[in-house]
């Protein structure tokens, strides 16, 4: 741990300094939403194997490829008769990967099960999505807690890959496969990562605020499961309130269980909530290219992650519905909404009151590495941690890029060490093969703060995804 | 498929909105534009226009014009017969345009910047692949092409500064203005205490020289008012210091060792303070293109530009060597990066 006094930990290399915008909603108490109609979970929301739909719940059972490849999904659906629906409650199990890497879905309301049909993905443009229509009588369930202490490594694990937890931190990576280090594995240090960098997003902001308890609780669980002592909960400065409300979560803990949990304010700095820079301001250790985290002795877990791997292990109760900033001046009312997974953005826009005549674009997940969708027909997924509502004041215009200056500005800004500005060259004359030279092209992680502070206005994340697709291909040439 | 599956398509419901942008990520951005940049350095050079006005006359204005103009055109018409989109509102020209009328004494005649800027910005810049693809520095080949076309007009050219404020002198600046030689001729030639002799005491000279009140090229004459400009461009982060610290720290260091009589006798700020060497570090060697990206290479590219500055006034043919200087190590720049690569994140892990 650095021990600078008054100075906060950074990374040294790259970042900028975006203009948060957090204020529009950091300061504003999750809201829970009502149930929207219907909720569409995508079989696969996660990384890993797609969920297979649950056999008693649709007649013809197909495995998952089946309704991804351009099988029955194409253009339409997979729709059930009325004598085929079933009915499911809130938080019943309704898609689950067996015993291959994935995550297991769960209905967020009392309601039928439709079928599986396309919907429209934020990335991938089609997916295949379980529908659930609401219907029947809608009684909450409950959840008591129980002492969690008692359980061993091994029914912890089950319990968290029972409720289909992924990292919440944009990724998705099931939570109980990144925890499940095999033994042999040095580890000293759990990172809890609460720097919540991008602007706009304050999801995270707030659970950590309203629950700080639980986060704590929740690093407890991990540490007992990765069996060390160390956490280190890394919070950007500008969340003092989070920072505060976790400090006195600490200092009060009727039972630490011999846990070493630290809060360590950071520097507010695009992007530090990397994994990579959250490992390099805390602990100075740097992961080396192509290598896993832990191979430097840590784990990195987003805090909301911890937080539902508390829920999921004391209450017992699965990752159906999450906390999602609702942010932009392109929508009447900015929440942070606690919403089920699967509602469709146009339920949540009929909640806080419609659109701004002047929207123009719509954003899933933070303004630096999110992605643009045209239709409010998208379903909130197990990561998404945002969806902004942007006005033309706050994109800027949409210009046309101009050639690179050799201004060194994304040299400057990336975190990374690459260099943007020649891969970008490159790969418009057509050489993308050849940019391994300016840099581990694998490393980019798409922050954007490249083509933040291009001002060609370049699209240097694209150029440098593009890049690597070509080196990718000159290997595969190479080795035919 | 089946045809009961067939009955079961349904067609989604979809409410697109139909202005909605969908580009790319990332979806908002720095308010630094290349527009931005290039203007801004043109403002930042506007207070040696107005200083040199006062200066040397009116004819200032009419050169850099002149000079603006025809590069301003020359960009437009090589880009349309080029089938290039016409990017002249992007600055770039303007600021060569302005950087080529300060390297341009001030008594040539009007039409001479016009070969300049056709060397500038169609040679030197527009078959290169236009802004971006320039290996030399656009206005300093122009000043190059008409020192090597135009030697008698571009050496002879310098007018005594006005230092009294009447009026009159200024409407007949062009008639009345006598030629002398620069500062640097007459160090050169008839050393320190012939430029003592010439212009005064030392601290005068100082004086004269920081402020702008001597002899030289149109824009390079006053340190005052470029450093203003150059440090605008610092606080705002357009340039960092590593140019013009290097550049400027070399030329008084070389000068300092080899400029006097004996080693380690030279006038360091003498040096810096004449000819081009503020205009140079800040906004010559400082242009992106035709400079280092990385930090180590821009040091080492601003102590050669230094180096060779204080070589080619010592030895070399000319009296002033900044310009010569820049172009010698702009070359070189493809090699610096090369060799002096950003730090990769994985090379910290040990």
């Amino acid at each position: 741990m650095k021990n600078k006094a008054n100075v906060l930990p950074d990374f040294p290399m790259g970042g900028i300094h975006p203009t948060e915008r957090k204020e529009l909603t950091e300061h504003l108490p999750i809201e829970t939403m009502t149930d929207p109609s219907k909720v569409a979970l995508f079989l696969k929301q996660h990384v890993g194997y797609p969920s297979e739909v649950m056999f008693n719940l649709i007649s013809q059972l197909h495995s998952p490829e089946y309704y991804l490849e351009d099988n029955i999904c194409k253009d339409g659906a997979c729709g059930l008769d009325a004598s085929e629906k079933k009915q499911v409650n809130e938080g019943e199990l309704i898609g689950s990967t067996k015993n291959k890497i994935g995550a297991s879905l769960h209905a967020g309301i009392n309601g039928t099960v439709d079928g599986v049909f396309d919907t429209i993905h934020p990335v991938l443009g089609k997916a295949p999505a379980i529908i659930v229509s609401k219907s029947g009588a809608q009684k909450k369930p409950s959840y008591t807690r129980k002492d969690w202490t008692k359980y061993s490594k091994e029914e912890l694990l089950s319990k968290i890959n029972d409720a289909g937890i992924v990292g919440l931190g944009g990724a998705g990576f099931p939570a109980d496969i990144k925890l499940n280090i095999k033994p042999g594995v040095f580890l000293d240090t759990l990172i809890l990562n609460g720097s919540e960098c991008e602007p706009y997003l304050t999801c995270d902001h707030r659970v950590m605020a309203e629950y700080p308890q639980d986060v704590i609780e929740g690093a407890k669980i991990i540490l007992k499961i990765l069996g060390i002592n160390r956490c280190v909960i890394g919070i950007e400065n500008n969340k003092p309130d989070a920072i505060a409300a976790l400090e006195k979560a600490v200092a009060d803990d009727p039972n630490p269980m011999g846990c070493d949990i630290f809060i360590q304010p950071l520097t507010v700095k695009y992007p530090h909530g990397s994994a990579d820079q959250i490992m390099q301001s805390i602990t100075d250790r740097v992961r080396p290219s192509g290598k896993r985290s832990s191979s430097i002795g840590i784990i990195v877990q987003n805090v909301y992650t911890t937080k539902t791997i508390y829920d999921a292990v004391a209450l017992d109760k699965p990752f159906y519905e999450r906390v999602v900033t609702i942010s932009g001046r392109g929508i009447s009312r900015q929440a942070n909404l606690l919403v089920k997974i699967g509602t469709p953005l146009a339920d949540i826009v009929e909640y806080l009151g419609g659109t701004t005549p002047d929207l123009a674009k719509i954003v899933i997940g933070g303004p630096m590495m999110g992605v643009a969708v045209s239709s409010l027909n998208v379903p909130i997924t197990k990561a998404t941690s945002g969806v902004l509502f942007l006005t033309k004041d706050e994109i800027g215009e949409d210009e046309k890029y101009g050639p690179c200056i050799r201004c060194g500005f994304c040299l400057n800004a990336c975190p990374m060490g690459l260099e943007p500005n020649n891969i970008g060259v490159f790969v418009e004359a057509g050489k993308g093969a050849d940019c391994e030279q300016f840099g581990f092209v694998d490393d980019c992680f798409q922050c954007g703060s490249c083509a933040y502070v291009c001002p060609a206005k370049r699209p240097l994340v694209q150029f440098i995804g593009l890049a690597r697709i070509k080196i990718e291909e000159a290997k595969k040439k190479e080795e035919n | 498929m089946n045809s009961s599956a067939k009955d079961r398509i349904q067609t989604a419901e979809r409410p697109y909105f139909n202005n909605l942008s969908v580009s790319f990520s990332p979806h908002f951005r720095s308010q630094v534009s290349t527009e931005r940049i290039m203007w801004t350095v043109v403002a930042c050079l506007m207070p040696s226009l107005i200083l040199s006005m006062f200066v040397f006359g009116l004819q200032t204005l009419i050169i850099t014009a002149v000079s603006v103009i025809s590069c301003v055109m020359t960009e437009a018409i090589s880009q349309k017969l080029l089938n290039r989109p016409i990017a002249i509102t992007d600055g770039s020209a303007v600021i060569t345009g302005v950087l080529l009328a300060y390297v341009i004494p001030p008594g040539v005649p009007y039409w001479m910047p016009i070969p300049g800027a056709i060397m500038a910005i169609f040679i030197t810049k527009i078959i290169m692949g236009g802004l971006g693809f320039n290996v030399f520095n656009p206005a300093l080949m122009g000043r190059a092409l008409l020192m090597a076309s135009y030697p008698v007009a571009m050496t002879a050219g310098w007018l005594t500064p006005i230092r009294d404020l009447s009026l009159d002198k200024y409407l007949n600046a062009g008639v009345d203005a006598i030629s002398t030689a620069t500062p640097l001729y007459v160090l050169k030639h008839y050393g320190l205490n012939g430029l003592i002799e010439k212009f005064g005491s030392l601290s005068t000279l100082y004086f004269d020289f920081f402020f702008g009140f001597s002899p030289g090229c149109i824009g390079e004459t006053s340190a005052c008012v470029l450093l203003v400009g150059g440090i605008v461009l610092l606080y705002k982060r357009y340039i960092t210091w590593h140019i013009p610290v290097s550049v400027i720290a070399s030329t008084a260091f070389f000068t300092w060792i080899f400029g006097g009589e004996t080693y380690f006798s030279g006038n360091p700020v003498l040096a810096v303070l004449s000819g081009g060497v503020i205009l140079g570090a800040f906004f010559m060697a400082t242009d992106y293109v035709t400079s280092p990206n990385e930090k180590r290479g821009q040091m080492i590219f601003g102590a050669g530009i230094g180096a060779l500055t204080v070589l080619i006034r010592l030895k070399g043919g000319y009296p002033e060597g900044v310009c010569y200087a820049i172009l010698l190590m702009n070359p070189l720049v493809p090699a610096l990066d090369q060799w002096f690569r950003p730090k990769r994140f994985s090379e910290g892990a040990s």
